[in-house]
């Protein structure tokens, strides 16, 4: 194994939790702030790439079409939470399930509807196709590498709007105690209708950045968002530092298994049983660290309430 | 009283026997196949084929219901359990992928169903599980990789990395390739179904010093795979069955397919008088070209057309008979069913091109002729 391998699969492990940052940051919001569990959140990763997918064919630029994706994403998400989500607060845990699980339904039959089932087509834009020579003989694709530094501004742009900004103060007050700052006078609604849409944003963000390297079709969000809600889980529901932490762990801890694991079989087993060996356990990984991070605190790492 | 309902429950099923006799025999077919969620454009591509062919013989007796099993084994299972037992189908037809075929076929086939696959062909069906019920109209999963094992070797390619879905077919499909390639293999890989993301699959072949890359990624899963390759910068010829090529899903891989060799058992090319009819018709019914799914799906209805005008479906002997003689008019050109109910067919070359503004393959030669599983020899029948 040469340093450059090692090297282009740690980047992947980074790109990759950063990406799950962007889906697994709008969900932890939700859930900390609203208290809501929102199953939907795969579907505006959907409707963000779709989005996305057409307005770039429609006017041949990919960067009026993630402008759109961000817009259509959070306009979905305003309209959501306003239609539907906002009836759901006060109520149980299952009614949140079972009404976001319809509204999965819904957004899915709607996207065939209009587009069809076959995949669209978006690709990456000229600017940023191609790979790029990094020290150390490492060849990375410039896309990648642009969502890298994406996925760090949003962090980046996340914490600033967390600690230093008066909506930034109204969130964390929200998470801390609801009722407090109603009383307190504060437009409850529409902190709870921005910060939705926020967190929606930035799914649909994720979306159009991941369509143009994956396919671009129905039913892609949610894959991704069982390993958002792993993410949280492991990070610490309703905490976004717990969930970059987590999602770089996810990131970092499912890449070097898929890439390590079947060669560490290999050592004392015939190659083709460890490499079945080796990628059935690689698939699990994920789930086993999440298994361990709740013995060890059952609260995940960075727990808001802690 | 007792006696009294007796009676008249015997007299209705004498009536019904009658009735039953007076008219022309309906075959009812049931379809489950993949129509939500990924993988949706391979069922649709099937149920529309076998649709086409269902209107061009525009037959009264035939009816078809369809339901999604939306990848799922074990909504396929309750499917097949529900058209089986309250809606009385004869034939079952319409699973895509492998691991649902296995958890249905041998079910339905044991219950004294015939199931004509359009799609899926596991392994385990066309050797020792074979069944005098279970018909494949589509192909054994090995067939296309072995074809394209065979052109590697006579091309030169000495190093092959290879890579595939971590399920029935996925096995199936490298040990077909390893069947018939020569070289020696650069490494060995299994994915999860349905992964979108070959980074760290990417970066090993990048490492890998390969000659060759061979992937079966069904599906939107050969789409990510293209498209990250083409912006990796690896360029070592990548080779493929046509699955990962075809028409359904070239539109959103783009030119990052351009020139990729891949070994199918149809194209749109294919000099048959059929075929031309069969792209043209389907062409001017769904404005879209025809993809190898909607072939397998349209043979499909045709076996059960042409059967069910010589023999009565309740006579399941007779009507396997008549399946067996595969007398249709195929846009495959002429088909022969193997011992094992399984196709013995040409497989061919294909290269991908653009066509104007559509991208689409173009055929380069035969790759195998007249193929024939490797599993027939494991069936009794």
């Amino acid at each position: 194994m040469t340093a450059a391998l090692l090297i282009e699969q740690l980047l992947n492990g980074v790109q990759f939790g950063l990406m799950l940052f962007l889906m697994a940051a709008g969900l932890t919001l939700v859930f900390g702030v609203m208290g809501l569990i929102n199953l939907a959140h795969g579907s505006l990763y959907m409707v963000g790439a779709f989005a996305c997918a057409a307005v770039a064919n429609f006017t041949g630029s990919f960067w009026i079409g993630l402008g759109a994706s961000l817009a259509a994403a959070a306009a979905a998400g305003a309209i959501i939470e306003i239609v539907v989500i906002r009836r759901l607060y006060n109520r149980d845990h299952l009614d949140q399930v079972l009404a976001t699980f319809a509204l999965i339904l819904i957004f899915s039959e709607g996207t065939r509807w209009v587009f069809g089932s076959f995949p669209l087509f978006l690709d990456v834009p000229e600017l940023l196709s191609g790979p790029v020579s990094l020290p150390f003989g490492v060849q990375y694709s410039i896309y990648r590498l642009a969502i890298i530094v994406i996925g760090c501004l949003v962090a980046l742009g996340l914490y600033l709007l967390i600690t230093k900004t008066r909506l930034g103060i109204r969130i964390r007050a929200g998470e801390s105690d609801r009722a407090m700052i109603a009383a307190l006078g504060i437009d409850i609604r529409t902190l709870y209708t921005i910060v939705f849409a926020l967190g929606a944003g930035l799914a649909g963000l994720a979306g159009a950045l991941v369509g143009a390297i994956q396919s671009v079709q129905v039913g892609m969000g949610e894959p991704v968002l069982i390993l958002a809600f792993v993410v949280i889980v492991i990070g610490g529901i309703g905490s976004i530092k717990g969930s970059l932490f987590g999602s770089l762990l996810v990131g970092l801890v499912d890449t070097m298994g898929r890439f390590l694991l079947p060669s560490f079989f290999k050592l004392f087993m015939d190659p083709s049983q460890a490499t079945s060996v080796g990628s059935a356990l690689a698939s699990m990984l994920i789930y086993i660290l999440m298994a361990l991070v709740l013995v060890v605190k059952p609260k995940g790492l960075f727990s808001a309430n802690a | 009283m007792g006696k009294m309902n007796f009676v008249k429950a015997g007299l209705m099923g004498l009536s019904l026997c009658v009735a039953g006799t007076a008219m022309a025999e309906p075959v009812k077919v049931g379809m489950i196949t993949t129509l939500s969620g990924g993988g949706s454009g391979l069922g649709v591509d099937v149920r529309d084929g076998f649709m086409l062919a269902v209107k061009q013989a525009g037959n009264k007796d035939l009816s078809v219901v369809i339901e999604d099993d939306a990848r799922k084994p074990s909504l396929a299972v309750q499917i097949a359990d529900k058209m089986i037992q309250s809606e009385k189908v004869d034939i079952l037809t319409g699973i895509i992928w492998s691991n649902l075929a296995m958890a249905v076929v041998p079910s339905a086939v044991a219950q004294g169903k015939i199931y004509i696959s359009p799609n899926a062909g596991p392994s385990k069906l066309a050797g020792k599980g074979c069944h005098p019920n279970y018909f494949n109209a589509s192909f054994q999963n090995d067939n296309l990789p072995e074809a394209m094992g065979a052109y590697a070797s006579e091309n030169g390619f000495k190093n092959s990395f290879i890579i595939a879905p971590n399920y029935p077919a996925g096995k199936d499909v490298l040990n077909g390739y390893k069947r018939f390639y020569k070289g020696k293999l650069s490494a060995e890989v299994y994915t999860k179904l349905g992964q979108k993301d070959y980074a760290a699959e990417i970066a090993q072949i990048r490492a890998s010093g390969a000659d060759s890359v061979f992937i079966f990624l069904p599906g939107g899963m050969g789409i990510a795979f293209m498209k990250q390759y083409a912006q990796s910068g690896v360029d070592i010829p990548v080779l493929g069955p046509a699955f990962s090529f075809d028409q359904g899903i070239l539109q959103a891989v783009g030119a990052s397919a351009l020139g990729v060799k891949n070994t199918s058992h149809w194209n749109k090319d294919l000099d048959f008088a059929a075929n031309k009819k069969f792209v043209a018709s389907f062409q001017a019914e769904y404005g879209r070209l025809p993809s190898l799914y909607a072939v397998q799906g349209f043979d499909t209805a045709s076996l059960i057309l042409s059967a069910m005008a010589k023999a009565d479906v309740k006579d399941t002997e007779a009507f396997r008979a008549e399946l067996k003689k595969i007398d249709i008019a195929s846009p495959r050109g002429p088909l022969k069913f193997g011992n094992n109910q399984h196709l013995i067919q040409t497989i061919y070359v294909r290269e991908v091109i653009k066509e104007g503004d559509i991208y689409t393959n173009k055929t380069n030669g035969v790759a195998i002729k007249d193929h024939q599983d490797a599993y027939a020899v494991d069936c009794k029948m």
